[in-house]
């Protein structure tokens, strides 16, 4: 017997059924089909306080956040955060066609290459399929124009969100995903909630433990 | 396969735990760590009760239909290209990773934080053969130097404090400076960094658990802090998910309920920072990611846990909230219990997994305040769990002499009221003659194990079954005078 006989067996003895029964595979099938959303807290169901909340819990979370009116103000926005930090005026970055369309010569000193991290780039700027304002949550998704290394390797990391995207709570961006993928989800959908940190030593919390010591948004355009 | 079950000496490993001046020092700070911050973040979200009954709903249907849903995730695994293995036992799935790693001609592996791998001795085992898995969690990288177990699930190197992994680092990381600084966390953990990060860089395949694995969409879910695991799952060639069985759930809905009770039960954060859903291996196009994604599911001894009184435990997300909130981990630290799973859903699960007979003083060590259970955040009945393994040893023969020739003692007087009333009172009074008028007992004959540590109280007044009756008579007279009163 196969490794999954057994366990499936064994699964179906405990709980007394064959596997085949109809109510039980209705049950199963309708649930997954219907997917039904459970609690969801009210705290981001006001439209018009959704950005003051994410940045709000984003802050929470050790992020900053910026407010941009157009994606036009964002190489500026870059340049600024980079010189902050002391770090060189160079980022990586990913196809995505919202981030061609950046206009990033504006800034003339600023360095900018196109693709995957492999460690050796201090600065990356990816662009967020979404945001969730319940928690501070930004959601990116991979592609071949968003490499997932760009979110863990760099030592900053800074990410664009439209306005209009951040969503009040996880199921709204859920169903933005399934509307955009169908059934198919990309193959990495990364929640991120500030920077990285650990708490293993002495439980004293410390930022870059292996992802970025540095998270900041960038907000573009109305809500 | 060397990991040791120390769970027979739980005595002994608590006697030295509490002599342990350092541990002691540590283990206070997990009650100023944890509890307040859990408190806090429940306490901002007016939905946090209502989502743990949610949680614990879905958790319920799920593991009503596990099969199904197991089914059901298999089929969208494959159709998007990774692949799931079944394995029966621990040494199934030791395997099932040992083939993918040998195939793969791997020497490096890079591992995320599983309590799975911690259960089936998976490192060693790799080790055995030639391939070097490394810890990439923090805390799971200082007891793996250590050649510890994990004191906690989810801080594993809570018992430690910084002089003592500074001087592991001095002496595991050669080649760098002596004179150099690491005398703060902060230094510590840049050297951490700096050396993992190659590690990262080199590794032939990643290794990482499951927090969830999602029916509808066929993905696993990983919940890190630190960004570990991405760094472990995204770099190598093949990506390597290690999950149990009772680890999936329906729809991204239905995970989504869990991880909102999942953070704030285990760190007090309103969100992990990393909560990562990974579908297959890369696809075409893709930049980066693993070629290949494989799912070990493994049972372990839980699908037999399922049919009986233990199946709520089954439900357990993996939060650590009994443990940070247990007065007797919170004493002894999760090494005394001497397997993977400390705490009380330690004293639930271990027992199921290596055997009552070996596991017998987990469930004994409660003092079933219920804490546990008021914290869980899938509503587990813990006490209630603990009960049922104190039931099955005593059945079994299993508990020491003393406490069944005690419990039988005792339940003699219990089943005849006439001689338990007179009794208790007899005893009551021969105490308050020990105790004299401090009101407190030094010492005891036949309770030398009480008695050696602290005092005994002396008993006040009279037995409750006393006391009631006789407020049950001040009540009629009351009643009898009101009704005279009345009357006039």
């Amino acid at each position: 017997m196969s490794g999954r006989d057994v366990v499936l067996n064994s699964i179906r003895r405990s709980l007394g059924t064959t596997g085949v029964e109809a109510p039980r595979r209705t049950a199963v099938e309708q649930r997954l089909a219907r997917h039904p959303r459970g609690i969801v807290p009210q705290r981001g169901n006001e439209p018009k306080k959704r950005i003051a909340l994410f940045r709000d819990m984003l802050a929470e979370a050790h992020g900053t956040l910026e407010e941009l009116a157009s994606p036009e103000n964002v190489p500026a926005a870059v340049a600024a955060y980079l010189r902050s930090k002391n770090l060189p005026m160079s980022i990586r970055r990913g196809a995505d066609p919202r981030l061609e369309s950046i206009p990033w010569n504006k800034e003339r000193t600023l360095e900018v290459s196109v693709g995957r991290s492999d460690g050796n780039q201090p600065a990356a700027v990816s662009h967020a399929f979404g945001a969730v304002a319940e928690t501070g949550t930004l959601v990116l998704v991979s592609g071949p124009d968003n490499p997932t290394t760009l979110n863990f390797l760099p030592e900053h990391h800074i990410v664009v969100v439209n306005a209009k995207d951040i969503a009040g709570n996880y199921e709204t961006v859920w169903d933005a995903l399934r509307k955009k993928f169908g059934a198919r989800l990309p193959r990495t959908v990364n929640w991120i909630t500030g920077p990285s940190r650990s708490a293993d030593i002495e439980q004293v919390h410390l930022h870059g433990a292996h992802g970025p010591k540095g998270l900041h948004v960038l907000v573009v355009g109305n809500f | 396969m060397t990991l040791q079950v120390t769970s027979p000496q739980f005595k002994t490993n608590a006697g030295a735990a509490l002599k342990d001046a350092q541990l002691q020092r540590a283990l206070g700070k997990v009650e100023a760590g944890f509890i307040g911050r859990r408190r806090d973040v429940a306490g901002k979200l007016p939905e946090f009760e209502a989502l743990r009954d949610a949680a614990r709903d879905i958790k319920d249907h799920t593991l009503a239909h596990l099969d199904l849903y197991l089914e059901a995730y298999e089929r969208r695994v494959t159709k998007l290209g990774g692949k799931v293995h079944w394995a029966a036992t621990a040494e199934d799935a030791r395997n099932i990773v040992l083939g993918i790693c040998k195939r793969l001609n791997a020497k490096i592996v890079t591992k995320g934080k599983s309590m799975i791998a911690e259960e089936i001795g998976l490192n060693d085992h790799l080790a055995e053969h030639g391939i070097a898995p490394v810890e990439t969690d923090l805390g799971e990288y200082i007891i793996q130097i250590r050649h510890e177990m994990p004191s906690h699930i989810i801080a594993p190197a809570i018992h430690l404090n910084k002089d003592q992994i500074e001087a592991d680092f001095r002496r595991v990381h050669k080649g760098l400076p002596a004179s150099r600084n690491l005398e703060e966390p902060a230094s510590l953990m840049a050297e951490a960094r700096t050396v993992l990060r190659e590690k990262f860089l080199a590794a032939d395949v990643g290794i990482t658990g499951a927090n969830f694995l999602i029916a509808e969409t066929g993905t696993s879910v990983i919940v890190t802090n630190e960004g570990n695991g991405d760094l472990t799952q995204t770099l190598p060639r093949a990506h390597i998910v290690l999950a149990s069985i009772e680890k999936v759930v329906p729809t991204l809905e239905d995970a989504s309920t869990l991880l909102r009770v999942l953070a704030r039960s285990a760190t007090g954060q309103e969100m992990s920072v990393y909560t990562t859903f990974s579908t297959g291996p890369r696809r075409a196009g893709d930049p980066d990611g693993p070629e290949e994604y494989h799912v070990v599911i493994l049972d372990n001894g839980r699908s037999a846990m399922l049919g009986g009184k233990l199946r709520e435990m089954l439900r357990c997300i993996r939060c650590g909230a009994c443990m940070n909130h247990c007065p007797v981990y919170g004493a002894v630290g999760g090494h005394a219990y001497g397997w993977v799973y400390p705490g009380p859903m330690g004293a639930v699960l271990t027992p199921a997994l290596v055997g009552i007979d070996k596991a017998g003083h987990l469930p004994n060590a409660s003092t079933f305040c219920g804490r546990c259970e008021e914290v869980c955040p899938v509503r587990i009945p813990l006490p209630k769990l603990m009960r049922h393994w104190r039931e099955r040893e005593f059945e079994r023969h299993l508990s020491p002499a003393t406490v069944r020739w005690g419990l039988g003692f005792w339940a003699a007087f219990a089943r005849r009221p006439w001689l338990y009333r007179p009794a208790t009172r007899l005893a009551m009074k021969m105490l308050a003659l020990f105790g004299g008028s401090r009101g407190r007992i030094h010492w005891l004959p036949l309770a030398g194990g009480w008695t050696r540590h602290r005092d005994f109280p002396v008993p006040e007044r009279d037995t409750f079954q006393a006391q009631w009756k006789q407020r049950a008579a001040n009540k009629a007279k009351l009643a009898a005078r009101g009704e005279a009163e009345g009357a006039a």
